[in-house]
């Protein structure tokens, strides 16, 4: 992280790139995860690869909009609260900003043909973007040679693609299985220590 | 009570329980504004899930955005979307501050691990929904050989080469998809 930056300069920072992001955001939430992914983790280098996956299951886990909360937890690592708010500012206005425009010309937008086709075709870039994304996180998963972590990887993929299974259960779930890896890991160094 | 105070309180219970990402918000925004308040019909509803999907930034946001500003001009759109994050602001910054004071021991890092592989897997899900919609305009349960999209696909195929071979930025990516894509199916109209 580069500490010479003033705290300024942070908030303006974390404000411009969050509004780019949430400007270019199609999609959905995880799309912006995968952006700030690219953006704090590999570009600015802010926060290391395993947090950015911590704050993503953090923000799944919480009420309201993903972008919203991935905003007030980086925010805060960076700067406080005041970095927070910050951040949620830049993450907010430009939806505002365009949906305020969209109120007033609703009828053009929705019937423009053009709009519609770059809409469809932008979902190759953006999924493009979340592969490129994934492959990287997936990688570093299987690089842990831990089974149990490559299984759950599988498996909750499968889960929620195929079935459907909400990411809240998914998240839940795996929390259990977190705690319960823990307590045999502590049990097992008991173990260790008596003999 | 004045509809800004009403706007507001029904943001503020969408905020707080819409737990799980944009579409968790819908049913909760269309029962507070629709069914509670009668503050717009169905057919206002259903045109503003539209605009909600077709422009970027976060469902929840673009529907407070949109009720506010449509009920009570701009200062509308500001207490509805106020109402809205602020539940989701206060919990995570409560969750931010306990995570970063916790998160370097070894426990709460094991716990933490175990988290990491299925978040992973939910960005691929994700990214897969988005894929097979862009591929085939439906998911994959709905997916017919006869609806492939052939340009979508190559799209796809050089969006990601180029961000893997040249690590091009990814809003260049998005956007630049967007307008070429749009001239070849224009180029492709003018064709046929």
């Amino acid at each position: 992280m580069n500490k010479e930056m003033s705290k300024k300069t942070i908030l303006w920072t974390l404000f411009r790139t969050m509004f780019i992001l949430s400007a270019c955001t199609f999609g959905g939430g995880f799309v912006i995860v995968s952006l700030m992914k690219k953006k704090y983790v590999e570009e600015l280098k802010w926060l290391d690869e395993d947090e950015m996956l911590d704050i993503t299951a953090i923000t799944q886990s919480s009420p309201g909009p993903l972008p919203v909360n991935a905003s007030v937890i980086i925010g805060y690592r960076m700067c406080g609260i005041a970095g927070s708010i910050a951040a949620v500012l830049g993450a907010i206005l430009p939806p505002m900003i365009i949906i305020s425009l969209i109120c007033v010309f609703y009828n053009q937008f929705r019937t423009n043909k053009y709009i519609a086709i770059a809409l469809q075709v932008m979902r190759a870039g953006v999924a493009a973007v979340i592969f490129d994304v994934v492959i990287n996180l997936a990688k570093n998963v299987c690089k842990t040679r831990r089974v149990l972590y490559i299984g759950m990887m599988i498996t909750a993929f499968i889960c929620t693609y195929f079935f459907g299974v909400s990411a809240m259960l998914i998240i839940l779930i795996c929390l259990g299985i977190g705690i319960a890896d823990l307590l045999i890991d502590l049990a097992a160094k008991k173990k260790g220590d008596a003999e | 009570m004045s509809i800004l105070l009403k706007l507001f309180l029904s943001f503020l219970q969408v905020g707080l329980f819409s737990v799980g990402g944009g579409y968790a918000a819908i049913p909760l925004i269309q029962y507070q504004i629709v069914e509670v308040h009668g503050l717009m019909t169905m057919e206002e509803f259903s045109d503003l899930i539209t605009i909600a999907e077709m422009t970027p930034g976060p469902i929840s946001i673009n529907s407070s955005t949109f009720v506010g500003t449509r009920l009570a001009g701009v200062f509308g759109a500001i207490i509805c979307t106020l109402g809205c994050i602020i539940p989701s602001f206060i919990i995570c910054l409560t969750l931010a501050h306990f995570y970063y004071k916790y998160r370097n021991f070894s426990g709460v890092q094991t716990v933490l691990g175990a988290l990491r592989p299925a978040t992973v897997a939910l960005i691929g899900s994700a990214g897969m929904s988005i894929l097979m919609l862009g591929l085939f305009q439906s998911n994959i349960f709905g997916a017919r050989f006869e609806n492939f999209h052939v340009i979508e696909f190559a799209l796809f195929g050089v969006c990601l080469f180029l961000l893997r071979k040249y690590k091009i930025n990814a809003i260049t990516i998005i956007l630049g998809s967007g307008v070429v894509g749009t001239i070849i199916y224009l180029v492709k109209g003018l064709l046929v």
